[in-house]
């Protein structure tokens, strides 16, 4: 195969890595939003851990998408 | 006559490609030398990330000495933003490392504030983000790591090496655990420098593409990426202290596991 559409497509399954991350953030909020609802108190205790998550979760997509951003350099 | 006509219309073609705007979300990221210095085979030049280092290092230094000029019992507005700061740290150092924890809280608080500074100086258009530099975000995770290290062994000494042997566990099980946490404990300058640096070099190549889309576009499309672009950037300034936040908690959670060995 050519090297340069071969990098596009390891581009592209690079980023796709970020369905992963979105499914745990969708998964995390939904679980927060029904804590919330159950103990409408703790929320501003639980809010903090949420924000926490949420930005560890999206490093995670964020290393796919270096990965791609590299693959480019590259291709 | 056919040969000019054609060798006309390909120049005709190159100046068009070079005229027409081309995508290139990363070329804010150019680390551009204003002064070359030379130390010793070591590449120490003045480059627009030093600089804007310096800016965010100002920026913070002139806010606080301003803030702070006049300290009243009764602060003024700025002083209380002055203090929400240095409490909230504060409040950082003392849930993560404990009453042991004062002698690392101006480290944290500058901590803190450098990579905040850091990021949302980036945000100014011109202007050049340090923290999307790994050499940056490395150097930082590198000396909090050996910084871990180092308080490991000066408050436990040898006894610093049970760290990596989890309590409660079958002898059978500890040559498989015994590697896991020293990768984990190796893997941790790796997964707190690069989680900065993706951050801000994601946000700001997708703040390029939008400005693109939003430079390039007809007006009958240019308005969405321009708008998207808008709230974007107040997404930016959220994730900006929402990194610096991560990053000063996992120090202090990094300084906690070398200071109180829990295994």
């Amino acid at each position: 195969m050519e090297s340069l559409p071969a990098s596009f497509i390891g581009m592209g399954l690079a980023a796709a890595g970020l369905a992963g991350s979105g499914i745990g953030l969708g998964f995390m909020f939904g679980k927060a939003i029904e804590a919330f609802a159950r103990q409408p108190g703790a929320e501003a205790q639980l809010s903090k851990y949420v924000w926490i998550g949420a930005a560890f979760v999206e490093a995670i997509a964020l290393y796919g998408l270096v990965l791609a951003f590299i693959i480019m350099g590259k291709g | 006559m056919l040969l000019t006509t054609t060798a006309i219309s390909v120049e005709a073609a190159q100046a068009a490609t070079q005229a027409a705007p081309h995508m290139d979300p990363l070329h804010h990221f150019q680390v551009i030398n204003y002064v070359p210095i030379n130390l010793f085979g070591l590449d120490c030049s003045i480059s627009n990330s030093v600089v804007w280092m310096w800016v965010a290092v100002g920026v913070v230094f002139c806010f606080f000495r301003y803030a702070l000029r006049h300290p009243e019992m009764v602060p003024d507005r700025l002083q209380s933003v002055a203090e929400a700061g240095f409490l909230f740290i504060r409040g950082i150092v003392e849930e993560n490392i404990g009453p042991g924890g004062r002698p690392y809280f101006p480290m944290v608080f500058t901590l803190f504030f450098f990579v905040l500074f850091c990021n949302w100086t980036g945000l100014l258009p011109g202007s050049f983000t340090a923290t999307s530099q790994l050499i940056v975000t490395a150097t930082l995770a590198l000396g909090i790591f050996f910084l871990s290290i180092f308080l490991g062994f000066y408050k436990h000494g040898l006894k610093f090496l049970g760290f990596f042997v989890p309590s409660g566990l079958p002898v059978l099980l500890l040559p498989l655990m015994v590697p896991i946490e020293i990768i984990s404990f190796l893997a941790r300058p790796v997964s707190l420098s690069v989680r900065l640096f993706a951050n801000m070099t994601a946000g700001h190549t997708v703040l390029g593409v939008l400005f693109f889309f939003a430079a390039t576009l007809p007006w009958v499309g240019s308005w969405l990426p321009f708008g998207f672009s808008v709230i974007f950037t107040g997404v930016e300034i959220f994730i900006g202290f929402i990194q610096a936040y991560i990053f000063t908690i996992l120090t202090c959670v990094y300084i906690n596991d070398s200071l109180h060995l829990h295994h």
